[in-house]
């Protein structure tokens, strides 16, 4: 099919992503009309059956949700509850709650970056296909994905689905001659994540810029991964992104109590999978959103870093918004995140107890974390008995749906303007697209079954 | 070998969280050992290559909840000569087969503003519910260590070597004190099925589960087990009912205590 009139390019089903989803464009003349991203991920409905389970229950059953980010939804369940009980984890307990986190974002960001998306950047196929020309790059990343499992499988137990996470804290606590093997393959692994920065920051990046309002958690004095404020940087005034754009622009927070009024899901009939919006505006969760609400409280190592990849000193108030350089921030933060494991290592001295209890009472919690893939939202409500009565999951592919659909319009509108591009290419530029940002779907615990309307 | 000559790899999902597939990419060590073994024809998750079937072997994640995944299952099965399962999901439906005990119109509801737009089934059920399966490797997730085993057993034309005794014998194996004798701690070791390495145990929890049941279970002496170390009625209800729901040991045990 030439683009030539009205065309509608359908993706069946998107690869190298984690869950199940479908792309609809729908082309009138030079004019992209629409663009959908679908999830077709059939529906489990664990905001459903979470009700009438013990309050002790959510850390395991919620990790169900995603394979690639079981700890995102571990702590965040945590939180929630434990917010809801009146109880706050901290100190040393807290410190190893961020160990585990590091763990998950070296080796979910790693798999992102090596196996899910730096393939594109060489047109291959996959992470496979591209260790025929490049082995030692994706045997790099497979070592250094394998050190982030290190963690999990040490702190966690087994590296999907921890099985030492509970409220409180953990069912046991590793002791300081534990972590040390731990340790050294860290600091072998810091070199390979800062070879990683140096490698993705070669590739070749097309201009391109988001204009959405970024949106993360902020804890002044740290990069916030396991808590922090939810934070909102609105997006410059002109979807023109001038350089000027790039600046950091004051931003608002709120308190994740009020998560609800201010982040809005809605099923919409024959139009995107599920909107959200952030006080009504479209929003974009995860690492550039990040980097740009706390890139400044990057360890030195990884600013300098970040700085020698090109994408300048967020102490500075730069910002990255090209979602293609991506890739770039991801590989920042797993560097961020092995020099962070090592440093909550060598603090670490053992808490006197695993845990801190828990006592149930009736009442509403509500936690949020950063997910590898952006901010991830829990709310339960728990009787005096301590059990579920509501429960409410907001994940980031859910927040990012909007924001990404209005790159991929963007994009493809761009690539109409070069000339005529065949539906192969259009196919492959939107894919990627969709990987610059979040190939991780099955964590949408909301689905809508589309029905696709061709003109 | 070239490619036309190597065992064709398909790898699929239904309803799922991933965990099970990316087992196989967690596979650091061996991950492009085997890529060199097999032509991996079908990976989403992995590769935007797809080469249509037929497969030697087909590995599928996830539980049928649609009937588009009912249709599915059955070409899968026409166009792979083995088909294994893999994990909680596919292998018992997984933690949405909690659905089989409610009104799924009730879950729509709770979940969904519009329900009227989601089509699924009323029930979350195994693959083996629908189609032969040549082999069914659980857990919550499944093992990497018995992932490679399955797929180099059927890449030698083998059945794979996965016990299916107890977790109790992997406690024993790894040396842990029994969490039961020593602390009191409600454990369903017993009546689960080996694989994940006894990891709860060793760290200070009693088995939830994860993996499913074991070969031989007996529930009738094992729930008192249970209550004498203070889980009531639901609490047994629910240790049962949660990511192996729909296995029929698991299932018949939990509602016989309901009943009793």
């Amino acid at each position: 099919m030439t683009h030539r009139g009205s065309r509608v390019l359908k993706v069946g089903s998107l690869a190298r992503v984690e869950g199940e989803g479908a792309l609809y464009l729908r082309m009138d003349g030079g004019r992209v009309a629409e663009a959908r991203l679908a999830i077709y991920e059939p529906p489990r409905f664990f905001e459903a059956f979470l009700r009438g389970r013990s309050y002790a229950e959510p850390p395991d059953i919620t990790s169900r949700v995603c394979g690639i980010c079981p700890v995102a939804y571990q702590m965040s369940a945590c939180r929630a509850i434990e917010d809801a009980c009146g109880v706050v984890v901290d100190g040393q307990l807290a410190a190893l709650r961020r160990l585990l986190y590091c763990g998950e974002w070296i080796e979910s960001q790693t798999l992102h970056i090596y196996l899910l998306h730096a393939p594109d950047f060489f047109g291959c196929d996959s992470a496979i296909d591209l260790a025929r020309s490049r082995r030692a790059d994706i045997e790099r990343g497979l070592r250094l994905k394998q050190a982030g499992n290190a963690i999990l499988e040490l702190l966690g137990g087994r590296a999907i689905h921890p099985v030492n996470v509970r409220l409180g804290g953990f069912h046991r606590i590793p002791t300081t001659t534990e972590l040390r093997p731990l340790a050294d393959r860290l600091r072998r692994a810091r070199d390979d994540a800062a070879q990683t920065v140096r490698w993705v920051a070669g590739f070749e990046f097309p201009d391109a810029g988001c204009d959405n309002d970024l949106f993360a958690l902020s804890e002044p004095g740290t990069y916030a991964i396991e808590s922090g404020t939810p934070t909102v940087m609105p997006a410059p005034h002109s979807a023109c992104l001038t350089p000027e754009s790039d600046r950091a622009l004051p931003t608002r927070t709120f308190e994740v109590h009020d998560f609800g009024a201010h982040v809005a899901e809605s099923q919409v009939p024959h139009s995107t999978a599920l909107h959200s919006l952030l006080d009504n505006r479209r929003h974009l969760t995860g690492s550039l959103a990040r980097y740009a609400i706390s890139g400044r409280w990057l360890s030195p190592i990884a600013l300098q870093a970040a700085h020698d990849a090109g994408l300048g000193d967020p102490r500075q108030g730069t910002v990255c918004r090209n979602p293609f350089r991506s890739i770039i921030v991801r590989a920042v933060e797993v560097l961020y995140a092995v020099d962070e494991a090592l440093r909550i290592i060598d603090a670490y001295e053992p808490p006197p107890h695993p845990y801190v209890g828990v006592p149930s009472r009736a009442g509403t919690g509500h936690g949020a974390t950063e997910a590898p893939r952006g901010l991830l939202y829990h709310r339960y409500t728990l009787d005096s008995e301590g059990t579920v009565t509501d429960a409410s999951l907001v994940p980031p592919t859910a927040q990012n749906l909007g924001a990404v659909e209005e790159d991929l319009r963007r994009i493809v509108q761009e690539r109409l303007g070069d000339g005529d591009p065949t539906d192969a290419e259009l196919t492959a530029l939107c894919e990627r697209a969709v990987r610059n940002h979040d190939p991780c779907i099955s964590c949408s615990a909301h689905f809508l079954n589309l029905t696709v309307e061709r003109t | 070998m070239t490619a036309s000559d190597r065992p064709k790899l398909a790898v699929w999902k239904f309803a799922s969280c991933d965990g099970c597939q990316l087992t196989l990419l967690d596979c650091e060590d061996e991950l492009l050992g085997i890529a060199e073994r097999v032509e991996i024809s079908h990976f989403l998750e992995a590769s935007s290559a797809d080469a249509p079937g037929p497969y030697d072997l087909s590995l599928i994640e996830g539980s049928v909840t649609t009937q588009q995944d009912v249709d599915r299952a059955q070409h899968i099965r026409a166009v792979s000569k083995r088909l294994v399962t893999i994990g909680a999901c596919a292998t018992a439906g997984g933690v949405q087969a909690l659905r089989n005990y409610a009104d799924v119109a009730d879950f729509q509801a709770a979940v969904y503003a519009r329900p009227d737009y989601i089509e699924t089934l009323a029930t979350s059920t195994p693959i083996s519910a629908h189609v032969p399966v040549d082999f069914e490797l659980r857990g919550c997730p499944i093992d990497r260590g018995q992932l490679v085993e399955v797929i180099t057993a059927y890449l030698a034309e083998r059945r794979p070597d996965v016990p299916a005794h107890s977790v109790c014998f992997e406690c024993k194996q790894r040396g842990t004190v029994c969490v039961t004798v020593a602390h009191g701690t409600p454990c369903l070791g017993p009546v689960t099925h080996a694989g994940c390495g006894a990891i709860c145990p060793a760290y200070g929890r009693g088995c939830y589960g994860c993996f499913g049941p074991s070969n031989s279970t007996n529930f009738p002496s094992f729930i008192p087990l249970l209550r004498r170390d203070g889980m009531d009625t639901l609490d047994v209800v629910r240790v049962l009912r949660t990511f192996n729901t729909a296995a029929p040991e698991f299932d018949t045990a939990s509602r016989k205590e309901l009943e009793e």
